[in-house]
């Protein structure tokens, strides 16, 4: 093996390219056989899977890269030099090996890297990842985890209006506006920079306190939700209704202005552009951010267990101090790693739908028309 | 003849630029006026004073009866009697071909649904594209997508029409399909400002040129004047320029 890699370039004349080819071989085999025969000593001595971990993976990993470039580099002399098929063919097996070789290294590596995790860290395994925990908990975390579940859609909902709303009223026209316009930046400058949880305490812990009037009584229910949750939600609304009303609009802006002229040349309102022009395209643009948003949002319900809430993670938590065990926090987390999945894939769904008609800028949407570089607008 | 269009002492600026110095046109009712000039030289943005999408730094502008003010009201009425063609950008992306036909119609003149794609169908049948009604603007050549455009202004049943290089975005030989249709639009008698490169085009269709030059209008007449015996050096020299890089 050492012989293999001791081996120069292979040169122009017959037998050189016949080694180049053999050299590839013989150093892609080694690889294989040594990621192979680590399997081999890691089955046979399970206690010591931490050195054929090392073994498998410093050996015969860098191995099979070597011997990849190697074996390209071989066949590329024989193709160039128009050299003998068999010669090309040894070359190209050579490589296909060393594929197997890096394949099998990493693959077992992997496998190994857990083995040794798993098998050396079997408190880690039974804190985190306890059967009889998980199961026991199980009941307890799903319920709240439902709650987490009903606050996020019936956030989400609301802040889809609500940033939108914000977004308008930042875009309106007129000096008449200009009190409102100032309150929507005010509104976005101040709940964007407040931490999450901040907002949360202030809301919920404060504004029964404040006594205004819109604050919902203690026995107040709204959706089966009690005052407290209640104050959860419009929290995590003021959060988040500041952060996708930016996405809003930059959506907005987004949207060539030729857009807006078009409709208002048409005798459209400056409202009747903006709801049926431009607002629907902006809409369509802001999906896959505004689905980033939804999944921080969705998070950030755990945060809801420091206003007295009992979601997810307060009845997790609970259950892991009551148990001296986290397996419950870990079942409560892959719920919530769980739910996002389809979410993205559905995102990925729809934009790919309506990829074609966003990019639609019509004629000569490459064309940077000297008013439109200039930044005019209607 | 009764002016459609009477503008006084336009002026324009942005910020510190002067980009129309105190413009004087005058556009009665049939007329095609072709707005020619370099680039840079304010064509668009007179188009785009004279229905309003510009507010006018001094001077006035009156389409129809109607002064152009900035009074949103007031300015979604009379755009109302203008319609406007861009360069690009011009359909929604998001909505059919009928649907951006009707919806001035239906959300501006209130007309029914179906009352609006009675008024669209003959006008895409008129252009070849009734086929197309549900097909979305990406579906179509830019040819097709700058003739719809037409079509959906004059689903409005403007009494002026304005044209920004409507054939500019365009690939050489999707242009003739649109001249064609802007002439046959003249030959009917709509009244037309259209700002354009096309000399050939000018030449054939328009009743009057003007020459735009540093923000003001520096020569007008009919087209066979302007094209053969200009008065003025830099006409000459534009069209002399103009000819040369093949336009004309
Ligand atoms: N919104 C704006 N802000 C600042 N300057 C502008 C704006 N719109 C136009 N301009 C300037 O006004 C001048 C005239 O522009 P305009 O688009 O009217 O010229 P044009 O004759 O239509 O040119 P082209 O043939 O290239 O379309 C240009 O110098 C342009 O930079
Ligand atoms: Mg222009």
């Amino acid at each position: 093996m050492a012989n293999g890699i001791g081996d120069t370039a292979p040169s122009p004349d017959r037998t050189a390219r016949d080694r180049g080819a053999m050299t590839a071989m013989v150093v892609s085999g080694a690889s294989v056989a040594l990621a192979l025969a680590g399997g081999l000593v890691a089955a046979l001595r399970a206690s010591d899977t931490n050195n054929t971990f090392l073994l498998v993976f410093v050996l015969a990993f860098p191995l099979g890269v070597f011997a990849l470039w190697f074996g390209r580099r071989a066949e590329t002399h024989i193709v160039d030099r128009d050299g003998p098929d068999e010669d090309e063919q040894l070359a190209r097996l050579a490589r296909r090996v060393a594929v197997a070789g890096i394949v099998l290294s990493v693959l077992l590596a992997c496998g190994l890297g857990v083995w040794a995790a798993w098998t050396g860290l079997e408190d880690v395994q039974e804190i985190f990842f306890s059967l009889p925990d998980l199961g026991d908990s199980a009941g307890l975390v799903t319920d709240g985890f439902l709650l987490n579940v009903k606050i996020f859609v019936v956030a989400e909902v609301l802040v889809l209006v609500w940033g939108l709303v914000v977004a308008v009223t930042r875009e309106l026209p007129g000096r008449a506006a200009a009190p409102l316009r100032w309150l929507a930046v005010a509104y976005v400058d101040i709940f964007r920079g407040l931490p999450a949880i901040i907002t949360i305490y202030l809301v919920v812990f404060g504004l029964p306190l404040s006594r205004l009037p819109i604050v919902p009584g203690t026995d107040a229910s709204f959706l089966g939700f009690d005052q407290v949750e209640m104050l959860g939600v419009l929290a995590l609304v003021l959060v988040y209704g500041a952060y996708v009303a930016e996405v809003y609009r930059a959506g907005i802006e987004s949207v060539h202005w030729s857009q807006r002229a078009a409709a208002q040349g048409l005798g459209l309102s400056r409202g009747q552009a903006m709801r049926y022009v431009v607002v629907p395209q902006a809409l369509r643009r802001v999906v896959p951010p505004l689905m980033n948003d939804f999944i921080g949002l969705q998070k950030d319900t755990a945060l809801l267990n420091i206003a007295g809430i009992f979601e997810g993670f307060a009845a997790a938590s609970n259950y892991a101090n009551n148990n001296f065990n986290l397996s419950s926090v870990t079942g409560l987390g892959i719920c919530f790693v769980v739910i996002t999945i389809p979410m993205t894939r559905f995102t990925d769904y729809l934009v790919r739908r309506d990829q074609r008609r966003l990019r639609g800028g019509g004629v000569g949407a490459a064309v940077t028309d000297v008013v439109g570089a200039s930044g005019g607008r209607a | 003849m009764t002016p459609v269009v009477e503008i006084r002492g336009l002026v324009k600026r942005f910020g510190f630029t002067t980009v129309l110095d105190g413009i004087d046109l005058d556009v009665t009712d049939h007329e095609v006026v072709c707005l020619i000039g370099a680039s840079g030289s304010g064509k668009s943005t007179l188009l785009r004073c004279v229905n309003g999408l510009e507010p006018l730094s001094s001077g006035t502008v009156t389409v129809a009866g109607r002064t152009v003010i900035q009074d949103d009201i007031k300015l979604n009425r009379l755009r109302r009697d203008v319609g406007i063609v861009f360069q690009s950008y011009n359909l929604f992306p998001h909505m059919t071909v009928m649907h951006n036909v009707t919806l001035a119609p239906r959300k501006v003149l209130h007309l029914s649904t179906e009352e609006a794609e009675q008024r669209a169908r003959p006008l895409l049948e008129r252009i070849g594209l009734a086929d197309k009604a549900s097909a979305y603007p990406d579906s179509l050549s830019g040819g097709q997508q700058q003739r719809v455009a037409i079509v959906r202004a004059l689903a409005m049943q403007p009494k002026l029409m304005l044209f920004d290089e409507i054939t500019s975005a365009l690939d050489p030989e999707l242009v003739n399909e649109v001249l064609l249709m802007m002439k046959d639009l003249a030959q009917e008698g709509m009244t037309m400002i259209v700002a354009t490169h096309e000399m050939a085009f000018a030449r054939d269709v328009a009743n009057k040129v003007c020459f735009l030059h540093q923000g003001k209008i520096l020569e007008e007449g009919p087209p066979q004047q302007i094209f053969t015996s200009p008065k003025e050096e830099r006409t000459a020299e534009f069209l002399k320029r103009t000819l040369e890089s093949g336009r004309l």
